[in-house]
């Protein structure tokens, strides 16, 4: 059977393979939960029936950092709390993105306090905030969907620069046009 | 068969002259001398007629002032009786020392060590009296060390006494 045989029966798309891939990245974004507080309940039902994460492909919620692409931040980061955080966010192999879910992970919130981070933001690259306390779960999925428009508009690098893994920086493999 | 405040009081005076009573809408607080607080808790825990075997939490007050700057206090109940207590004793802003009593309770241990990790005031005998909540090297630029909730702690903190991670 020819190739234009097979093209009449089966179809074709035309693509590249950069699209192809943030195409697939963005579809299966898998989120590592640090559901540190109240919010990682609204993190739940964000992944359970009503809310259905799994919708946009992210309903394999991440235990292990090292198959996480996506770091949901639900909860009240203490000072303490923070070295943990950044230890699990470090563990995480890039691309990767991180959700200040609620007011407390973003701002610090209500706990104007001396043992609470004023925002993970002085310690993670934060790309996405959800307000609220805690946020509805469709705030989450709004924040979601804006990370995959964030990834929809990134270039993925598809080779690691002849770099030792530990070398690359997140910015040498994510090109934001 | 119930347990009466007076009773209570009765217990508690038989073996601490120095006890006074406050009561109010009917709960009762003991406030006694650090030298008796030993023998005021252990009776009140072995005598039959109170067996207060439940320590529920214990706690200071920093009231600011001169003098007995700080009140520690122990929340009791006795589950035989249905009955609660509050024990209160006063510490001297000189000396922060009082008996540990871990010995009358187990429970007293992390207990003991988050009054010692937020207010600094400290529980002669405990076997462990380390921070509890705060980092062990949580102090300021000259090295002394910061009990949060002590009325003179800023409520924000003393900035970089607590590290964060650095940002790449
Ligand atoms: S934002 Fe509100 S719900 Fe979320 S962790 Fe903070 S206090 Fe809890």
């Amino acid at each position: 059977m020819g190739l234009n045989d097979q093209i009449t029966r089966d179809g074709f798309v035309t693509t590249t393979v950069e699209s192809l891939i943030t195409w697939a990245q963005k579809n299966s974004l898998w989120p590592m939960p640090m559901g540190i507080s109240c919010c990682a309940i609204e993190m739940m039902a964000f992944g359970g029936p009503r809310a259905d994460s799994s919708r946009f492909g992210s309903e394999r919620f991440s235990f292990s950092p090292r198959q996480a692409d996506l770091m949901i931040v639900a909860g009240t980061v203490t000072y303490k709390m923070s070295w943990v955080v950044k230890k699990i966010w470090d563990q995480m192999p890039d691309p990767k993105w991180c959700i200040a879910m609620g007011v407390c992970t973003s701002t610090g919130g209500m706990f104007r306090s001396y043992p609470v981070v004023q925002g993970i933001d002085l310690f993670l690259p934060v790309d996405a905030y959800v307000s609220g306390c805690p946020p509805r779960p469709e705030a989450l999925i709004k924040a979601l969907m804006y990370i995959q428009e964030k990834v929809a508009e990134s270039k993925p690098q598809l080779i690691n620069l002849g770099k030792d893994s530990g070398d690359i920086r997140r910015s040498d493999l994510i090109v934001t046009p | 068969m119930a347990l009466s405040n007076n009773d209570i009081i009765q217990v508690a005076k038989a073996v601490a002259a120095d006890v006074s009573v406050v009561e109010h809408h009917g709960d009762l607080t003991l406030v006694v001398k650090a030298a008796d607080l030993l023998d005021v808790l252990y009776e009140l825990k072995d005598n039959p007629r109170t067996t207060f075997n439940l320590l529920i939490d214990i706690t200071a007050i920093d009231w600011a002032k001169p003098g007995e700057r700080y009140e520690v206090v122990y929340f009791l109940s006795s589950l035989a009786n249905a009955a609660r207590l509050r024990v209160k004793v006063g510490v001297h802003e000189d000396a922060l020392h009082l008996p540990t009593s871990v010995d009358v309770w187990e429970a007293a241990n992390w207990y003991e060590r988050e009054t010692y990790d937020m207010y600094g005031i400290i529980f002669d005998g405990h076997p462990d009296l380390r921070r509890f909540y705060m980092p062990e090297d949580f102090m300021d630029e000259h090295g002394t060390p910061l009990y949060p909730l002590r009325k003179d702690f800023p409520l924000m903190g003393i900035p970089g006494s607590l590290p964060l991670p650095p940002k790449d």
